[in-house]
């Protein structure tokens, strides 16, 4: 299991994030960290849609090409849908950048094992899935390159955060999708 | 070459779709080819269908008009990325083509294709079906314009008669 805060290093991958940076947060705690790191209407949260958190980005990144789109995600999301990493990677999208925080752990159902504490190795599975660049960071030294190359690396880009199994259900995000999708598009395009 | 898959095609265009994903399938081979041709649309080949509803859902969010390819057996696997379109009211186009009906031979497609349009009606899915050349123009440009103007989620079911049995061996 790692050693990083995960609130620590979400909030540094949003630092100024300005209206140019789009952010998909797969279900549970990430949806947590993004909001406590700040809401803001170009982040759509996901309470549901277990695995859409990067084939969601595909397709958001694909229509708005000047943008960057930041998935932030946990192991447990990422491992249901580990196909779209095919998919992302094969379109590559340089727009596009997948960040996970891999706690080893299923975290909204009880803490149970993943398979990342078990052998599983999601940076060799994002570079075996096509990702030019696929970046593990385990420790505090590494955290600043690894926002760095989810904020500014062309993409592609895979970058796993190996944080520590602590939770903090201290900031929800608003979950009406309505209400998310609509601001998200009014914030975006101008239009609802 | 039947025309209605390039009544599909033309579609698409006048409806202005820029992404087309789909999960590979024989009876829409000939549409793909032509949306990967298309130099105003993206064609992205999936591994799994539930990716492509929520590839549909990011599509919108960036502002553009999309739709996605399957066969009847990929209905099943997108039952639950369904909830993201019913949740917060995403617009859904899905073209199925039909397996495990008319003509079928593969008794291995018939439970989920006997079961498609209850499956994607519970689900919240509006359903119309071709079984005919001459409907499928007008179904198609209708599920669009139905999709995109009341934020819903809809089906056109390409009937195996439609398509065609594939046939693997004489009886």
């Amino acid at each position: 299991m790692g050693v990083l805060n995960r609130r620590e290093v979400v909030a540094k991958l949003l630092t100024d994030r300005g209206e140019d940076l789009l952010v998909v947060p797969g279900l549970g705690q990430s949806c947590y960290d993004c909001c406590a790191a700040g809401d803001d209407p170009r982040t759509f949260y996901l309470w549901g849609a277990m695995g859409g958190a990067v084939p969601l980005a595909i397709g958001l990144a694909v229509a708005q090409p000047e943008k960057r789109v930041l998935v932030i995600t946990g192991d447990g999301e990422l491992l249901m849908g580990l196909g779209s990493l095919t998919a992302a990677a094969a379109e590559g999208l340089p727009n596009l950048a997948i960040c996970v925080l891999d706690n080893e752990r299923y975290g909204e159902t009880g803490q149970q094992k993943t398979v990342t504490g078990r052998g599983a190795d999601l940076t060799a599975i994002a570079a075996g899935a096509g990702f030019p660049t696929a970046k593990l960071v385990t420790d505090e030294s590494g955290v600043a390159e690894g926002v760095r190359i989810c904020r500014e690396e062309p993409g592609p880009v895979f970058v796993n955060f190996k944080v520590s199994d602590a939770q903090d259900a201290s900031a929800l995000p608003p979950k009406d999708g309505a209400y998310l999708k609509n601001r998200f598009r009014e914030a975006v395009l101008g239009k609802i | 070459m039947s025309e209605w898959r390039d009544d599909i095609f033309d579609c698409l265009q006048e409806a202005g779709v820029r992404q087309v994903a789909y999960v590979p399938d024989a009876g829409h081979a000939r549409l793909i080819d032509r949306c990967h041709a298309a130099n105003n649309m993206r064609a992205v080949s999936l591994t799994t269908e539930e990716d492509g509803i929520a590839m549909m859902a990011g599509a919108w969010l960036g502002g553009q008009k999309s739709v996605l390819l399957m066969q009847s057996s990929g209905v099943g696997n997108t039952i639950n990325m369904l909830s993201l379109m019913k949740n917060c009211q995403f617009p859904l186009v899905t073209l199925v083509t039909m397996r495990g009906e008319w003509g079928e031979w593969n008794t291995w497609q018939v439970p989920m294709g006997q079961t498609t349009q209850g499956h994607l009606e519970l689900a919240g899915v509006v359903c119309y079906r071709c079984s005919k050349p001459e409907e499928v123009k007008d179904t198609v440009a209708t599920a669009l314009r139905f999709a995109y103007y009341t934020n819903s989620a809809v089906a056109v079911l390409l009937s195996q008669r439609l398509i065609g049995a594939k046939i693997f061996a004489e009886d």
